[in-house]
C-alpha cells in the first residue's frame, strides 16, 4: 500500500519505551510466576529484568551494539529457562530471549512505524499490530492441530501425549514402532490397500464421466441446464449422512450393500460435483473456435476433442480428479454404511481406532495422510496456476 | 461459467443468432434460403437441434449414473420414511377385519378379527415373518414385540389337540394324499381359482418373492363353500408347502392351522353341509361329524388370549388398526415426538421426547459453530485480502492445508488436544493456569464439538469470505476515511456492508455442512454435543427402526434443501469455487 512513505525511525522517549518494554516483560513473568508458585514475584520480576535490559540496550550500548546486546538477551533467557525448566524451558526461554531482543529494539527505534503512512494516530497504530496479533492467534488455531499430530506420532510411548522425554529432546523419547505398528498390522495393510482399490476405481468413474457431462453442459444450448446441473451438483449438498442412509436403504435393496462395487459407485457419485465444477471452470475460458478451426482443418469431433480440448482444459480434469481421489480416500461416513467388513477403508479403521482401541499408530497415520495431501495442495496449486497462465488469466 | 454458455451473451455466429438475424431479414425480404435451396431459417434450427441433442447425448450417461447412484437412493429414503406395507402385507385378513371396528371405545374387536389374526398370525409364523412384524409395531407401542413372539410359538397347540382327535377316529387324517384328495378339485370338478390366488399372492407380498412356481394343487370350488376355513388354511399351507419349502404338496401332512380351521367349519354348519357330500374322504368327514362332541370347542378368542393374555389389550389392537395402512404419517410424527392417537395427533409423553430436543440442539449448535466460524474466518480473510500478493500466498498455506487434510486427521488431532490428558490441559498445568487434579473437561461435550467443528469447517468461510473481499477496492476504505470518517465508521458503513456477500455464502455454506455432520460429533461430542446425524446412523445401524431413520433424514435434508435454494438464490450454485 505504502511502502514509499517512510517515517523517521528516530529514537523514542524513554517515558514511552520503558513502561512498554516492561508491561511486556511482566506478560511472560505471569507464567513463570505462576509456575513456580507466586504470580506477583513473576510479575514484578519479568517488568523489572526486561526493563533492565531495556535501558541497558538502548541508553547505555545503542544502535551499535544490537547485535551483541540480542545475542546476550538470548544467551540470558537459555540459561535462565534452563534452571528454571530444564530443556524444554531452555528451549522456550531462547524463543522468548529472541522476541524480547527484538521487541525492545522494534519499540525503542520507533521501527513499528517504518512501513506505516505516516498520519496514522497511535490508536491506529495499535490497532494495526493488535489485529495482526489476532489474524496471527487464528492462524495458530489453525494450523496447531496438524502440527502437533506430527511430532507426536514419534512417541515412544502409548501416549497421546508429549513425554518428559520428548520435551528433554531425549532419543530414548522418540521411536518409530507406531510407524511399524502401521506397516506391520494387518488390519492396517487391509485398510491401506482397500482405500488405494477403492479411490482410483471411483476417481476414473468421476472424472471420465464428468469431463463429458461437464463438456456437454458448457455448449452452448442446453435445455433445463439449471435443473441438470442442480441434480449433478445434488451430491456435495446434501449431508453424507443422508446420503450414506439413503444408499444404505436402496443398495441392500438391489444387492450392492457390503460389496465393492456398491462402495466404488457410492464415491463416485460424491465425487462428480467436484469434476464438474473444476472442469466446467476450466471450460469458461475455452476459446471455441478452436474447435471449429480443427473441424474446419478436417479432425473429426473425437480427433478434436483428444488433441485440442483435451490438452488445454486437462490442468481442471487433474484437480477435479485429486478432489475426487481425496473425497473418495477421505471419505467415512457412506463407506461405513454402504461397505462391509471387507471394504474397510484406512479412515473406517482410523474412526474405529478412535471410537474404541485408542492407539497412537492413528497419529502414524494421520501424519502419513497429512504428507500425502501436502503433496495433493501442491500439485493442485500448480495445475492451478498453469491452467491460469495457459488462459492468459495471469502474468505468472 | 455461466457468461460463457449463456446463449444470449453470444455475440459470434452461433446458430441462435444467425436465427435472430434471420428473422429480422425476413421482416424485410421473402425467406431467405441456405445454400441447398431449403429456407435459411429451417436448416438453421435442424442446426440448432442438433447441437442441443449432442449437448444432452454428452450429459446423458452421468445424469444417468447419478440417477441411479444417488437420486435413486435418496427417493428411496423419502419412501421408506411413509412406507407401512409391513402390516398389511404380514397379517392382510386381520386388516381388512378391523375395518369395521372402530376402535375408540374399550370394546374389543369382534371375533373375526382374532379369527384372521390367528391364521394370518400361523403363516407368518411359519414364513417367519411375525418377529418382524412385531418390532415394526414395537417402535409404536412397546411389548408388541414380545406379544407376536409369545404368540408365534404357541399357536400350533390347538391344532394339535384337534388332530389327535382326528386320528384317534381315523388314521387317514394324519396322512398327505388323503388331505390331497378331499381338497384337491379333481380332473373335473370347478375350481376355486379366485381363493388360490389372493392365497399364493398373500404370501408373495409377505415372504416378498414372487413365489411363481407350479404348486400342483388347486382347491374345489365345492370345498371351499362347505368347509370355508379349512379351504383356504389348506391352500396357504399347500402354496407354503409347494413354493417356499419346496416339497410335494401330495405327500405331506398339512400344518396344524388346517385342523384348527376344519374343527371351526364342522362346528359353525359345516356338519349339516357335510350329510349331503360324498366326494372323496366323506365318510372320515361325516365320523367326525358324528362325534363332534369329542372335538375340542374352537373359541379364537379365547385361544388368542391362552396365547398370550394381551390379546384381550385393546391398546394393542388399536395399534395394529392404526398402523394397518399401507402409508403412514407415523414416522414423521415420532421424529418430531408426535403420535397418531385416538383423537388425532398429540404429542408424546414428556419422557419420550427427545427428537425435537435433538434438532433444537443441532440447530444451535450449527449457530454456533457458523458464528465463530464468521468471527475467526472475517479477520483471516481480510488479512489475506489486503496483504501484498506473495505473503498472502504464502499465508493462503495455512488455510488449504486444513481444508485438504483428512477430516479423520483434523478429528483425531482434536481428540489429542483436548482430552484431559491431552495437549492443552498439558500446557496449562505447566504453566500452572491449572491444577493437575482439576484439569478442564473439553471433549465429548459441546464444547469439545463446536471448537473441532469450528475448526474443521473454518476454511469453508474463509475461501469465499477471501473470494468477496479480494474484489472490493482498498481505496474504497481510503476515500472514506479521506472525507473524515472514522476507522469504526469506514469500516461499518463502506467496507461491511460489500462484504456481506461473501459472509452470506459462507455461513450457508458452513451451516449446510454443519447441521449432517456425523463423524466429528461421534468422536469429540460425548452424549451432549451429539447431533440428529448421529441419531439417524443409531436407527439404521444399532435399533433397526429404518422407517424413523428414513423420517429424520428426509426432515434434515428438507432443511438442507431449503438452505441450498437460499444459497443458490444469493450465490448462485455456478459460482462455486474450489481451491
Amino acid at each position: 500500500m505504502a511502502e514509499v512513505i517512510l517515517t523517521d525511525t528516530g529514537k523514542k522517549p524513554i517515558s514511552f519505551w520503558l513502561p512498554v518494554v516492561a508491561a511486556a516483560g511482566a506478560f511472560a513473568g505471569i507464567f513463570v510466576g505462576t509456575a513456580n508458585g507466586s504470580t506477583l514475584a513473576g510479575v514484578l520480576g519479568g517488568a523489572i529484568l526486561v526493563g533492565l535490559l531495556g535501558f541497558l540496550a538502548i541508553e547505555m550500548l545503542g544502535r551499535p551494539m544490537e547485535k551483541t546486546v540480542r545475542w546476550a538477551i538470548v544467551a540470558l533467557f537459555v540459561v535462565g529457562g534452563f534452571l528454571l525448566g530444564g530443556i524444554p524451558g531452555a528451549v522456550v526461554g531462547g524463543l522468548f530471549g529472541w522476541f524480547y531482543g527484538w521487541f525492545i529494539y522494534w519499540i525503542g527505534y520507533n521501527r513499528y512505524r517504518a512501513k506505516l503512512v505516516p498520519y496514522l494516530t497511535p490508536g491506529q497504530v495499535l490497532w494495526h499490530y493488535a489485529f495482526r496479533v489476532i489474524c496471527g492467534a487464528i492462524f495458530v488455531f489453525l494450523i496447531t492441530p496438524i502440527l502437533v499430530v506430527m511430532p507426536l506420532s514419534f512417541n515412544a510411548e502409548n501416549f497421546f501425549t508429549f513425554t518428559p522425554e520428548m520435551l528433554s529432546f531425549d532419543p530414548a523419547g522418540y521411536s518409530l514402532r507406531h510407524y511399524r505398528d502401521f506397516f506391520y498390522s494387518s488390519d492396517w495393510q487391509q485398510a491401506l490397500w482397500n482405500s488405494v482399490s477403492i479411490a482410483p476405481v471411483a476417481t476414473l468413474l468421476a472424472v471420465s464421466f464428468g469431463t463429458l457431462a461437464a463438456i456437454g453442459l458448457s455448449s452452448e444450448h442446453v435445455p433445463f441446464r439449471r435443473a441438470i446441473m442442480a441434480v449433478l451438483i445434488s451430491p456435495m449438498i446434501v449431508p453424507l449422512i443422508i446420503s450414506a442412509a439413503g444408499m444404505y436403504f436402496f443398495y441392500s435393496r438391489i444387492g450392492l450393500q457390503g460389496t465393492y462395487v456398491g462402495v466404488v459407485l457410492a464415491h463416485a457419485a460424491l465425487g462428480i460435483p467436484f469434476v464438474i465444477i473444476t472442469v466446467t471452470a476450466t471450460l469458461v475460458g475455452f476459446d471455441r473456435s478452436l474447435t471449429r478451426a480443427s473441424a474446419n482443418l478436417g479432425a473429426g469431433p473425437v480427433r478434436t476433442f483428444f488433441k485440442v480440448q483435451m490438452p488445454l482444459i486437462l490442468p481442471g480434469v487433474i484437480s477435479g480428479g485429486l478432489f475426487a481421489f481425496i473425497t473418495s480416500f477421505d471419505e467415512v461416513v457412506v463407506v461405513l454404511f454402504v461397505g462391509s467388513a471387507g471394504q474397510k477403508t484406512l479412515p473406517w479403521q482410523m474412526f474405529i481406532g478412535l471410537r474404541e482401541q485408542i492407539s497412537p499408530t492413528i497419529l502414524a497415520v494421520a501424519t502419513i495422510l497429512v504428507a500425502i495431501s501436502i503433496c495433493l495442495l501442491t500439485t493442485v496449486e500448480l495445475l492451478r496456476r498453469r491452467s491460469e497462465r495457459l488462459r492468459g488469466m495471469s502474468p505468472g | 461459467m455461466t457468461d460463457a454458455t449463456d446463449p444470449d451473451k453470444f455475440t459470434g455466429a452461433t446458430p441462435d443468432n444467425a436465427l435472430r438475424n434471420s428473422d429480422r431479414a425476413e421482416e424485410q425480404a421473402g425467406p431467405v434460403l441456405a445454400a441447398d435451396g431449403t429456407p435459411l431459417k429451417r436448416s438453421l434450427s435442424r442446426a440448432l437441434r442438433r447441437q442441443k441433442l449432442r449437448a444432452l447425448g454428452l450429459i446423458a450417461p452421468l445424469l444417468i449414473f447419478v440417477l441411479v447412484t444417488f437420486i435413486a437412493p435418496i427417493a428411496d429414503m423419502l419412501f421408506r420414511s411413509v412406507e407401512n406395507q409391513i402390516v398389511s402385507n404380514t397379517i392382510p385378513n386381520t386388516v381388512q377385519a378391523l375395518t369395521e371396528w372402530e376402535g375408540t371405545g374399550d370394546d374389543l374387536p369382534p371375533q373375526s378379527a382374532y379369527e384372521a389374526m390367528y391364521f394370518d398370525l400361523f403363516l407368518a409364523a411359519e414364513a417367519k415373518q411375525h418377529t418382524r412384524l412385531g418390532s415394526r409395531l414395537n417402535y409404536e407401542q412397546a411389548g408388541i414385540s414380545s406379544l407376536f413372539r409369545t404368540t408365534g410359538r404357541s399357536l400350533d397347540d390347538i391344532g394339535d389337540d384337534v388332530q389327535d382327535v382326528l386320528e384317534d377316529m381315523d388314521e387317514s387324517w394324519g396322512e398327505g394324499p388323503f388331505w390331497y384328495d378331499m381338497m384337491w378339485v379333481g380332473n373335473s370338478g370347478e375350481a376355486a381359482r379366485d381363493l388360490f390366488d389372493t392365497k399364493r399372492s398373500q404370501l408373495a407380498r409377505m415372504t416378498g418373492e414372487s413365489l411363481s412356481g407350479d404348486v400342483n394343487f388347486m382347491p374345489s370350488a365345492q370345498m371351499a363353500e362347505m368347509l370355508p376355513l379349512t379351504t383356504q388354511a389348506y391352500t396357504s399351507w399347500a402354496i407354503f408347502a409347494a413354493l417356499v419349502d419346496g416339497d410335494t404338496v401330495k405327500e405331506e401332512e398339512p400344518w396344524e392351522a388346517v385342523f384348527t380351521a376344519l374343527a371351526y367349519d364342522l362346528q359353525n354348519g359345516g356338519a349339516e353341509r357335510v350329510a349331503a357330500y360324498d366326494g372323496a374322504g366323506a365318510a372320515q368327514l361325516q365320523q367326525a361329524v358324528e362325534n363332534l362332541d369329542q372335538i375340542p370347542q374352537i373359541d379364537f378368542q379365547a385361544i388368542m388370549a391362552e396365547a398370550d393374555e394381551d390379546w384381550n389389550n385393546v391398546a394393542n389392537w388399536r395399534t395394529i388398526k392404526l398402523y394397518s395402512p399401507d402409508y403412514t404419517p407415523g414416522y414423521f410424527l415420532n421424529a418430531v415426538d408426535m403420535q397418531d392417537g385416538l383423537d388425532g395427533f398429540e404429542a408424546r409423553p414428556e419422557n419420550q421426547q427427545i427428537y425435537m430436543m435433538l434438532f433444537k440442539r443441532t440447530l444451535f449448535m450449527s449457530l454456533m459453530i457458523t458464528g465463530s466460524c464468521i468471527l475467526l474466518g472475517y479477520p483471516v480473510a481480510w488479512i489475506l485480502a489486503n496483504l501484498p500478493m506473495r505473503t498472502a500466498n504464502i499465508l493462503m498455506i495455512l488455510v488449504l492445508l486444513p481444508f485438504w487434510t483428512s477430516l479423520l486427521v483434523r478429528t483425531s488431532a482434536w481428540k489429542v488436544m483436548l482430552q484431559q490428558q491431552g495437549v492443552i490441559n498439558d500446557v496449562l498445568v505447566w504453566l500452572g493456569l491449572v491444577a493437575d487434579n482439576d484439569r478442564l473437561i473439553m471433549i465429548n461435550n459441546q464444547f469439545g464439538t463446536i471448537v473441532a467443528m469450528t475448526h474443521i469447517l473454518l476454511p469453508f468461510m474463509i475461501l469465499p469470505l477471501y473470494s468477496v473481499m479480494q474484489t472490493i477496492p482498498p481505496s474504497y476504505l481510503r476515500a472514506a476515511k479521506s472525507l473524515g470518517a472514522t476507522n469504526w465508521t469506514a469500516f461499518w458503513r463502506v467496507y461491511f456492508p460489500q462484504s456481506v456477500p461473501g459472509i452470506g455464502a459462507g455461513s450457508i455454506l458452513v451451516f449446510i455442512l454443519a447441521i449432517g455432520y456425523y463423524i466429528t460429533p461421534e468422536i469429540v461430542g460425548g452424549t451432549t454435543g451429539t447431533f440428529i446425524s448421529n441419531r439417524i446412523a443409531y436407527h439404521i445401524s444399532s435399533s433397526l427402526n429404518w422407517g424413523l431413520a428414513a423420517a429424520l433424514g428426509s426432515i434434515l435434508l428438507a432443511v438442507v434443501l431449503i438452505l441450498y435454494w437460499a444459497y443458490d438464490k444469493i450465490v448462485g450454485i455456478d459460482n462455486v469455487k474450489l481451491g
